[in-house]
């Protein structure tokens, strides 16, 4: 394999297959995905049930169909694949050094680099749940992969602490294995996954679901034999008289997931402590000229494509950097995401790409409001002196765990050199 | 019959619309909240004959994988389920495998498919 390369994109997720696609597309020669997993389609190949692609291909795919259909697509295009490969780093002068079982340490040389490391489950030494460190208790995610590619189940009867999608998903998923989830318990006051999951994974099969509860303890020792449950008040401190012994083998946790930037701290990239990931434009570009990033590593998404969507844009502007076509990055402003609205993305825009294509701004809200959102994109950046309105839109309702999504069209931007960035609000309505 | 109000969330797409029905009967008179079409066909179908896409694995002999996805040409009957997944249960299939490959042929006689969700290459060397 040669040393040298138009734009490496480390990760094969859906993230990493668009912008290698989109990279050659866009005219790159010389295109390499790298992936530590020995077949590309990252997490989607543990994703087994449906509900992915219905934007990008108007079709209800399971995740490994829709990863099937952009690995199809990149190798047509002539991407360059090097799986069972682990990056280690990455330099400031796009040196990669990888290391394989196969080839030893490998020192490759890209023009442009895409991070789409994708993202990694909280553990519980994250949340630190007391009690003893018997087997059994392991990260939703981990569980998927065991049974979904492996083949293995790892217990008989489940407690699920976490009301995200991969939690709700696995409680089927174990119920339909022949498994028994006695319950899912959620410490906040409400769903932390999608709504749609709620019904089709937790009340079709009669799991009960308790919000504002959480695990206080595990008990067992060689194996979990049963953990403690109490309810929460308001402030999330447990109410003792409330606690409750679970019997059950296997304690699994959905409590978040962290954007995996190890590789881009390294080598410099800036993060935004609100997502996690790096501070990205609306190019994907990150704080560092040539790097750019997309997926999970960003951001965490819950909807692939939009995955896919950013990752095409990262693997364009990779393209045009390691040509030397990339505009200066003089008109690049910054977006801020205000009161209610918990973090955003982009966190910056590149005045210039926006003659191409509408603004599309996503964010998460803080908390549910059930009766309307509105949401505000006004010119200027700070305080009361917002200049002004460019766009609003009225939602039904905004929850914490469904992404907003504001697609802006570009039209509404002619004052933006002015007035040096955008500010983004919501207004909740009430009943 | 007086009409009767039944709330619903509607799961043919991930943004999970809250549904109002008013209902007489197992007769849909109207459907509110939702953002599409397709919430009002969901709310229809909900009432009268629910149905959901069912995905799973099954075993694999001599593939590079030990398991295989699979998921369903169209969603199937709720109340099938179970059955559904005992019959997926019970097959092995041989590598190599097609996306799209036929697994099980009229499931349950319910003119719905078993398809392979992703290609499996045979493992290297046969045993
Ligand atoms: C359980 C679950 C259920 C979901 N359900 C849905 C759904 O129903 N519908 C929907 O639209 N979306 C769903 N999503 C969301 C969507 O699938 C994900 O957001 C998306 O797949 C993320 O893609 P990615 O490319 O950013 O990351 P990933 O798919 O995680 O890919 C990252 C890749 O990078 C590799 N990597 C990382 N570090 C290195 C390194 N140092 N060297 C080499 N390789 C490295 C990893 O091995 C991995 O293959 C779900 C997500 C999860 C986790």
């Amino acid at each position: 394999m040669q040393r040298r390369w138009d734009v490496v994109v480390i990760g094969t997720g859906p993230a990493g297959l668009a912008a290698a696609l989109s990279a050659r597309e866009h005219g790159a020669r010389e295109v390499l995905v790298i992936d530590r997993e020995p077949e590309p389609g990252g997490i989607l190949l543990q994703c087994v049930h449906n509900g992915f692609g219905l934007e990008t291909f108007r079709e209800d795919l399971p995740g490994p169909s829709y990863a099937q259909r952009y690995i199809d697509l990149a190798e047509k295009a002539g991407v360059r694949f090097l799986m069972d490969s682990m990056v280690l780093s990455v330099s400031r002068d796009f040196r990669i050094l990888i290391s394989n079982s196969q080839q030893g340490i490998l020192e490759f040389q890209a023009g442009a680099v895409v991070f789409a490391m994708g993202c990694r489950e909280r553990s519980r030494a994250q949340i630190r749940i007391p009690g003893t460190r018997p087997a059994g208790v392991y990260t939703a995610g981990t569980a998927q992969r065991w049974v979904n590619m492996e083949g293995l189940m790892p217990g008989k009867r489940f407690v699920i602490l976490g009301s995200g999608d991969i939690g709700m998903i696995m409680a089927r998923r174990l119920t339909l294995e022949g498994a028994e989830v006695v319950r899912v318990v959620e410490l906040m006051p409400y769903l932390s996954g999608l709504s749609r999951n709620l019904v089709q994974c937790l009340q079709d099969y009669d799991i009960p679901l308790f919000l504002s509860h959480t695990v206080t303890n595990v008990l067992g020792n060689n194996r979990v034999s049963g953990v403690e449950v109490c309810a929460v008040d308001a402030q999330l401190h447990p109410i003792r008289e409330s606690a409750e012994i679970i019997p059950c083998d296997t304690l699994l946790l959905s409590v978040g997931l962290i954007p995996e930037n190890e590789l881009s701290l390294k080598t410099g990239v800036l993060l935004d402590p609100l997502t996690g990931g790096p501070m990205t434009d609306n190019t994907g570009a990150t704080s560092l000229e040539g790097f750019f990033a997309a997926g999970n590593a960003v951001h965490v998404y819950d909807l692939v494509d939009y995955v896919s969507q950013a990752g095409q844009a990262a693997g364009k502007s990779a393209t045009l950097f390691a040509a030397g076509k990339l505009p200066a990055r003089a008109d690049v402003f910054p977006v801020r995401y205000e009161g209610a609205i918990r973090y955003g993305v982009p966190q910056r825009i590149s005045c210039s790409s926006l003659a191409e294509e509408p603004l599309v701004l996503q964010m998460r809200v803080r908390q549910p409001m059930e009766d309307g959102a509105e949401f505000f994109v006004s010119a200027g950046i700070g305080g009361e002196a917002t200049g002004e309105l460019l766009f609003k839109r009225k939602f039904p309702y905004a929850r914490p765990g469904e992404m907003v999504t504001l697609t802006v069209q570009t039209s509404a931007f002619a004052s933006l050199k002015e007035c040096g960035g955008l500010t983004v609000r919501v207004k909740e309505e009430t009943a | 019959m007086k009409p009767v109000e039944k709330e619903l969330i509607c799961v043919t797409c991930p943004r999970g619309c809250r549904l109002r029905v008013l209902t007489d009967g197992d007769k849909v008179l109207e459907v509110f909240g939702n953002n599409c079409k397709r919430g009002a066909s969901y709310a229809e179908m909900e009432l009268r004959d629910p149905r959901r896409m069912v995905a799973s694995t099954v075993r694999v002999c001599n593939g590079e994988r030990p398991v295989l996805p699979v998921t369903l040409s169209a969603p199937i009957q709720k109340r099938l389920i179970r059955q559904l997944l005992r019959e997926i249960s019970t097959v092995t299939v041989e590598a190599p495998v097609k996306m799209g490959d036929v697994i099980i042929q009229n499931v349950l006689n319910s003119g719905i498919n078993v398809v392979a969700s992703r290609n499996l290459k045979s493992a290297g060397k046969t045993h």
